[in-house]
């Protein structure tokens, strides 16, 4: 009886005793709630508004010449007022993709190494070397590529150097940190039981790399690749050093050629009119690709999650 | 008819990079038996365990020293063959590590891996493998579904069929229950006992109930050493060791 009443008061004490500390608690999470909102709010109005105005000054060009002949068009000549990308769209996917002809195999190749073959210290160290590869600027591999690769190209194989695959050279440089690392991290994520349970079955080390393990990272190495086919479309210093840059599709990989960035880059110096928003147009052909890479990652993510189930 | 040993250790320790994790393990291991090994957690009977495949050789940084025998076959040998030796004795692990595949390709896995390519023959090796495992009337419908689809009880069951797939003639059991509920675990039990008739097992467990109703011999890990190993029914009632005896009776662990 007498424990229960001294409970009671002690319970009524406790919830009466901190309502002035709780309403204080309770405004200072009203006020980061708000703050983050707002910082929120503002990166995603950044980007609406940068959209929106690439779209406004591309769209009404593209509408009035019609995307199949902006896009196809090999005729640029802005002087004369013929706007077709053509040229650009098929080198820039040229360049691309022969950067991902290479540079794919060998990073996935390196990521099983790290990820499975060598010691966890010297994967975690080769990681690190991978990562400071990532943060080099784009203008020093394209200096090194106008000043190494470039000259070596004209002396051993012919043309002037500046070259398809010049490009192709220095962009899959570029993109091996973002597919090694990122696929390294997928096959180090799949569970250690994986491994153990293949290799206990009497399966080779190198069976069950190739039969369990990169097939459960598959969605992670996929989103590798795509990230790095991204980073290949959108880069431009380094590209428009060493790739030549004439507006003509490549007869062979020797050839100079032109991409979307490298367009916008030459010429946005002196642009006006028409010719400005073309190269707006250009833009908005390069974000649509954007956009789709990364719908196809988040399209794999749900697959992924799917299976999971 | 006479004890047949299906494995023996000799001074079997293992260390872990300074650490010793088991101290000059002694054991023999009787053929179509069921073995349990308990004891609290971090007492070495899963290192032990591991010991038998070799599995612990994966992990960076651990040494063996010692000598165990399958079949009289000294397994820490130069010349032994690891694949071999693995095909022969399987695993389960306590977390079910089914494949992210379908459930006809997890059963499939180790014939394959193994060199079996005709259909037909495959198709027999997972039925025969997942009707052993108790499994075949459950999932014959949809071997073509994701593994991850099954219950827990059930994966676990897939992934003993996917060890009885390699036809091998130890079955080491790591705490095969522990992620499991009541009625899967007694499913799995029951499976237990049907496979002793054909196969060795050794299973590690904490639940001394379980190693009470699966198993013919047991033995007592603490502290990286054997305390005792005996009889089941010996070894529950009248056990040789106080600290046997305290562990059993719960008093610590």
């Amino acid at each position: 009886m007498l424990i229960d009443e001294a409970g009671g008061e002690m319970s009524r004490d406790y919830f009466a005793g901190n309502d002035a500390d709780l309403v204080r608690r309770k405004l200072i999470e009203k006020i980061i709630e708000k703050l983050l909102m707002f910082s929120a709010g503002i990166s995603i109005l950044a980007i609406v508004l940068i959209s929106l105005f690439i779209f406004a000054q591309g769209l009404p060009l593209i509408s009035e010449i019609g995307i199949r002949s902006f896009l196809f068009s090999l005729d640029w000549s802005p002087s004369r007022g013929e706007f077709g990308i053509g040229a650009m769209f098929i080198g820039s996917l040229v360049v691309t993709f022969s950067a991902l002809l290479w540079a794919v195999p060998l990073s996935l190749t390196v990521a099983i190494f790290m990820a499975e073959i060598a010691p966890a210290k010297i994967g975690e160290i080769m990681a690190g070397i991978v990562e400071l590869l990532a943060g080099i600027p784009s203008v020093v591999y394209g200096f090194f590529g106008l000043i190494i690769i470039v000259p070596f190209i004209r002396n051993n194989l012919g043309g002037n150097g500046m070259s398809v695959l010049a490009g192709a050279f220095i962009l899959g440089i570029m993109i091996l940190p973002t597919i090694i690392n990122i696929s390294r991290d997928s096959i180090v994520a799949v569970p250690r039981e994986y491994k153990e349970s293949s290799l206990a079955l009497g399966a080779t080390y190198y069976q069950t790399i190739s039969r369990v393990l990169v097939p459960a990272a598959k969605s992670g190495i996929i989103t590798a690749i795509i990230l790095g086919t991204g980073r290949a479309i959108g880069e431009t210093m380094a590209v428009v050093m060493v790739t030549g840059n004439a507006a003509i599709i490549p007869e062979n990989i020797l050839f100079p050629v032109r991409t979307m960035t490298s367009n916008i880059v030459l010429e946005m110096g002196y642009a006006v009119g028409d010719h400005q928003a073309a190269l707006f147009a250009t833009g908005i052909v390069l974000f649509v690709f954007i956009v789709v890479l990364n719908l196809v990652i988040n399209i794999l993510k749900a697959v992924k999650r799917n299976e999971n189930i | 008819m006479g004890r047949k040993i299906k494995i023996k250790t000799e001074d079997i320790s293992v260390f872990y990079r300074d650490f010793q994790a088991l101290f000059n393990i002694n054991i023999e291991i009787e053929e179509n038996k069921v073995t349990a090994l308990i004891g609290p957690s971090g007492c070495g009977k899963s290192t032990f365990l591991r010991t038998i495949n070799r599995l612990n050789e994966l992990i960076e940084g651990t040494r063996t020293k010692g000598q165990v025998y399958l079949e009289d076959v000294p397994v820490y040998a130069k010349d032994i063959n690891v694949v071999a030796l693995r095909k022969k004795v399987g695993i389960v692990f306590q977390k079910p590590s089914v494949f992210p595949m379908t459930i006809y390709e997890n059963v499939a896995y180790g014939p394959k891996i193994h060199g079996v390519k005709k259909k037909n023959l495959l198709n027999e090796i997972v039925e025969r493998s997942l009707k052993a495992a108790n499994l075949w009337d459950e999932v014959s419908s949809r071997l073509n579904s994701p593994a991850a689809q099954l219950s827990g009880g059930q994966q676990q069951r897939l992934v003993i069929a996917r060890v009885l797939a390699v036809e091998p003639h130890v079955i080491l059991m790591d705490e095969p229950a522990s992620a499991l509920d009541p009625v899967s675990t007694s499913k799995l039990e029951e499976l237990i006992s049907e496979l002793k008739k054909k196969y060795t097992i050794v299973i590690v467990t904490h639940n001394m109930q379980q190693a009470a109703r699966v198993s013919d011999y047991t033995g007592f890990f603490l502290n990286g050493y054997l305390v005792e190993f005996n009889r089941t029914s010996e070894l529950f009632v009248n056990p040789r060791d106080k600290r046997t005896e305290d562990y059993i009776t719960g008093r610590f662990g």
